[in-house]
């Protein structure tokens, strides 16, 4: 008995900790709508700070108090200055195209981080005054918890009064209800929305310094909580503070038991909860449903019209990207053949994005599992590479399937992360089931059949087979299908009531965009020779929704470009230097700052003005 | 309205842009200044940027293994030897694609590196597909020369098998009879776990595992994983967490009194790159595998260590020991060799023996594992920081199976 109360107990700190970083998110997203990615780097950033400062001045209790308080300020600061000097510039933009700039402040974080503070973990002062534990029906307990899990109520204490007792607070609720509207009345939303990324920021820097007397900081730190926060804010309900409460508290005692009864599947307990909350409760446990979810293509999105031509100049394309293996070497084939697949992957997911209007965070889901499909039918049973080819996005279709079926009946951000939820279940089944799957070190020996071995032939096999599946795409969009899925993207409600049922186009759309990720993923796998399950881990995801963002969404060859950009940037940076991660995060939001449309939405805006 | 055609020539433009940036039917990158003695060029790929605190000083062990064997005139009679160092993000998948560039454009003689199993374990089948030399330095999946083995795969550091087995020694003699053990949830955890497992009840078989917790690498909860290891009370506890997760479990495991009159045996947690981020917190008597390095006096090692610590103005890690010695051992496979003919690099390699700084180690012909070993000993904290104490070099030919029990192990060429 009291060693559940203890555990409980431990459960409750862990929620602290969660409670403090996803008030911040969800304060932010609540407000500005702004999916913040950079929110965990803020958080390794207040515990990096926390730990200079509190080395220096934390031998008091006082002076480590006031350290921490400094350390959140310097994470709101940042905040504050990433609004003003990026995130505001882009308010216009399509929706959800901040979520790109904020990936680039991500990677710039983690080079910054590194490049001040060393690579080593760096282990903190424990706070003064909390040193030692107390015994609690006989188990010793750390008094540091203990009073972090005072600190959860307190905070939301203080929130509470901040957004209901102040002028500021309620001029902030007014804005989160109806941005336009209180514009109107006179409140200058730019400077509401520093304060509130200040506010965020803060929050988050502030669960990180606190972290300091508790473990090592480590420079994996934002990875680390970004996603379990973003589970927090979305099983509490986006943009609800009491909420995100309640989602800390029950993550936290699902992991403090959880890991009691099944040790072994800590890896995907909390996403199986969310899946299953949101499955249950649309708008998660205490949210409300949204008046306009926030969808990547505006209302004023223009109308994607077919080219005249285009078959000519696509044609043209192809048979030059043909030619290529005639004068290119070995390495630049298979990096073509890389951009090749991805440009398939980005631009399905471009089908769900740009015409769905639905945002994927889990969409290497299928790209992985047409890589497990080829790989394993080749392991398993044999079999040739045409026939793993064609079950790859069979597999991949299957798996989209199934967990569209479930993913469309929700939107926004639920929809995108009900996607990730199935996008970890399928990486944790990948990683854990090494019977099957080899776990974590993967399938070995996917090559290609003797016929497809020499680089060029497999460039060509895979350019021929992408091309079709393109052209089949392309040919979605512009079919009534593509149609019907943009009707119900624009307005559902006039869809539904012009007779399109709009859930099963939507589903149909997550099916198709599911396989032809899995076709990528299948080819993907023969030209690596290997799958792993990173190939579905969040970063995979991020990387195509980057891919996508980049191009622009509002296109319909913008995900090509923008996989061909990405691609190319990252490996090239890479070859060049340690800092890729800087170089590439500033080269991201530079070109966000100068295309806040991606780049084939820029090139089609100077050819819309001339 | 959108422009199909000036969107197509972007994408032309980024093809004409790639082809810009990469040597068309590339020519060799570098300048022959004696036409007749081409660098020997050896490929090197590891994760710099996902784990920089081991990799760092890995690097630094190999430039100094380059710079001393340049300053000795080279390799074959005068050829310098080149190391042309990429960066894998972290992911198989992108280490791949470097090996690719390094042989297609670099065109190295041989690849070496990787960290992460998994990573390392994507190169060697590349490297077997492409048939060149690879030596692998520090992934220690027992798959890389056992199950996954392959003819042009090499490994330098001790296996998963071997660490765990030189602990099991040690465990045999504690009188603990129940174990609980904690592991990340990943390959490396869980066949250490296995081993582990395996070989303690082969020597003692009257013990009994009481509970195991298997957190996420990376997102150990440290308090409710301490307690529950805590409430199976078991008299000795068997870790496999390293890294930031190390960390926190030892503070954590402090606070709550979980390693008060028990036994810790824990992996790898006596290498510098784990133990000295701890600084005074460092656990007192864990009984480990690691690198004493302020301690080791034989003269190969302190040549190692003087010669670092004068070129990089830091005490050598765990990670320096094995860029060197990796770097070393192909230096000593060429001249072996004679020549950087790939079949010829491997037949070199197979039963290759170098002087290391932990000592001679020598490539198994049977699997292709080196037999350079670990310390074994315990941890104290002396003057603020955490060290070892009472160790011992275990070599690790001695923990290693016999060639006919490997080769059994090892799919059929």
């Amino acid at each position: 008995m009291s060693f559940l109360l203890v555990q409980s107990l431990s459960g409750l700190a862990t929620a602290a900790t969660l409670f403090l970083v996803s008030s911040g998110l969800t304060i932010v997203f609540g407000v500005t709508r702004i999916v913040n990615f950079a929110h965990g780097s803020l958080y390794m950033l207040g515990a990096y700070l926390g730990w200079s400062l509190i080395e220096r001045f934390g031998g008091t209790v006082g002076g480590f108090w006031a350290s921490v308080a400094a350390a959140a300020l310097g994470a709101g600061a940042l905040g504050a200055v990433m609004e003003v000097g990026l995130l505001r510039r882009l308010y216009r933009s399509p929706e959800l195209f901040q979520l790109l700039g904020t990936f680039g402040v991500v990677l710039i974080l983690q080079d910054a981080v590194a490049w001040i503070w060393g690579p080593e973990d760096l282990m903190g002062r424990r706070a003064p005054g909390l040193k030692g534990s107390v015994e609690i029906l006989g188990q010793p307990f750390p008094l540091y918890d203990l009073m972090l899990i005072g600190l959860g109520p307190l905070v939301l204490a203080l929130l509470w009064l901040l957004f209901t007792r102040t002028r500021w607070g309620v001029l902030v609720r007014a804005a989160t209800q109806d941005r336009d509207m209180a514009s109107a009345l006179g409140v200058d939303p730019a400077r509401l929305f520093t304060g509130v990324l200040f506010l965020g920021s803060a929050l988050a820097g502030l669960g990180g310094a606190l972290q300091v007397p508790r473990e090592a900081v480590n420079l994996h730190m934002d990875m680390a909580i970004i996603v379990e926060a973003f589970v927090v804010v979305v099983v509490g309900g986006m943009g609800s503070l009491t909420g995100a409460f309640l989602a800390a508290l029950l993550i936290g005692q699902l992991q403090a038991f959880g890991i009691l009864v099944f040790p072994q599947i800590t890896l995907v307990l909390v996403f199986l909860f969310m899946a299953v909350v949101l499955i249950l409760r649309p708008h998660g446990l205490l949210g409300r449903a949204e008046d306009a979810p926030p969808s990547a293509a505006a209302a004023h999105a223009p109308p994607m019209v077919a080219g005249r031509g285009v078959g000519w100049a696509a044609l043209g394309l192809l048979a030059l990207l043909a030619a290529l293996p005639l004068v290119a070497g070995d390495y630049a084939v298979i990096l073509l053949t890389e951009t090749v697949i991805l440009a398939l992957f980005a631009a399905s997911l471009h089908l769900l994005i740009g015409l769905g209007g639905l945002v994927s965070f889990g969409h290497a889901a299928y790209f992985g599992l047409g890589a497990y499909g080829a790989a394993l039918f080749v392991k398993h049973l044999g079999a040739p590479m045409p026939l793993a080819l064609a079950a790859a996005p069979l597999v991949a279709g299957l798996g989209a399937l199934a967990a569209g079926w479930f993913c469309v009946r929700r939107s926004g951000l639920y929809f995108a992360m009900l996607t990730l939820a199935f996008a970890q279940i399928a990486w944790s089944v990948a990683f854990q089931w090494s019977g099957f799957t080899g776990g974590d070190n993967g399938v070995l020996g996917v090559w290609p059949s003797g016929w497809a071995s020499g680089k060029a032939v497999y460039y060509w096999l895979t350019l021929g087979l992408c091309a079709g599946a393109l052209g089949l795409l392309r040919r979605a969009a512009f079919a009534p299908f593509g149609y019907a899925l943009r009707a119900g993207r624009d307005s559902s409600l006039r869809a539904e009531s012009v007779g399109i049922d709009v859930r099963r186009h939507q589903w149909f759309a997550f099916a198709l965009a599911g396989s032809a990720a899995g076709l990528a993923g299948g080819l993907y796998a023969f030209a690596k020779g290997s799958v792993f399950p990173t190939l579905m881990a969040v970063p995979a995801s991020v990387d195509a929704l980057v891919m996508v963002l980049m191009g622009g969404v509002q296109t319909v060859s913008g995900p090509l470009a923008g996989a061909a950009l990405f691609h190319l940037l990252e490996t090239q940076v890479m070859r060049a230097t340690d800092w890729w991660r800087l170089l590439l995060g500033l080269v991201i939001v530079a070109l966000v700052l100068l295309f806040p449309k991606g780049i084939v939405g820029f090139l089609a805006g100077l050819r819309g003005r001339s | 309205m959108m422009n199909r055609r000036q969107t197509l020539s972007l994408l032309g433009a980024s093809a004409v842009a790639l082809f810009a940036a990469l040597p068309i039917r590339s020519q060799p990158a570098f300048a022959q200044s004696a036409p007749q003695s081409p660098p020997v060029r050896v490929g090197e790929i590891n994760s710099y940027t996902g784990l920089p605190a081991f990799t760092i000083p890995y690097r630094q062990g190999w430039q100094l293994a380059v710079e001393e064997i340049n300053a000795k005139g080279g390799l074959l009679g005068g050829r310098k030897l080149e190391v042309v160092s990429r960066d894998d993000a972290g992911k198989p998948d992108d280490a791949v694609r470097v090996a690719q560039e390094l042989l297609s454009n670099e065109k190295v003689d041989l690849l070496a590196g990787t960290y992460f199993s998994h990573i390392g374990l994507a190169v060697a089948d590349f490297a077997a597909r492409n048939k060149i030399p690879f030596v692998a330095a520090e992934p220690l999946t027992d798959a890389i020369t056992w199950s996954k083995g392959n003819r042009y795969s090499f490994r330098l550091r001790p296996s998963t098998y071997m660490q765990a087995a030189m602990l099991v020694e040690e465990a045999a003699k504690l009188p603990a009879k129940r174990w609980a053990t904690v592991a990340p949830n990943y390959e490396y955890g869980q066949s250490a776990v296995t081993w582990f497992k395996q070989l303690l009840k082969e020597k003692r078989p009257d013990v009994e595992f009481v509970a195991e917790q298997w957190p996420a690498q990376g997102k150990l909860e440290a308090g409710p994983t301490v307690q529950a290891l805590a409430a199976s009370n078991p008299e000795a506890i068997f870790n496999v967490t390293f890294g930031a997760d190390l960390a926190k479990f030892v503070r954590e495991g402090e606070g709550r009194g979980l390693f008060k009159n028990r036994a810790v045996v824990s992996l790898l947690t006596g290498e510098p790159e784990y133990l000295e981020p701890m600084k005074d917190e460092a656990p007192e008597g864990w009984i480990v595998t690691g690198y004493p390095w302020d301690q080791i006096d034989t003269p190969e090692h302190k040549a190692f260590r003087d010669a670092y610590s004068a070129r990089f103005k830091e005490a050598p890690r765990q990670g320096s020991v094995v860029g060197y010695s990796t770097l070393k051992a192909i230096a000593a496979a060429v001249d072996k060799a004679g020549s950087t003919d790939p079949e010829k690099l491997v037949a070199a390699l197979s039963g290759l023996s170098i002087v290391s700084p932990f000592g001679p180690i020598t490539f198994r012909a049977s699997d292709h594992q080196a037999t350079m070993g670990a310390y074994v000993g315990v941890t104290t904290v002396k003057d603020g920081r955490g060290t070892m104490k009472n160790w011992r070099y275990a070599d690790g030919a001695a923990y290693l199976p016999s060639d006919e029990a490997v080769r059994a192990l090892r799919p059929a060429e």
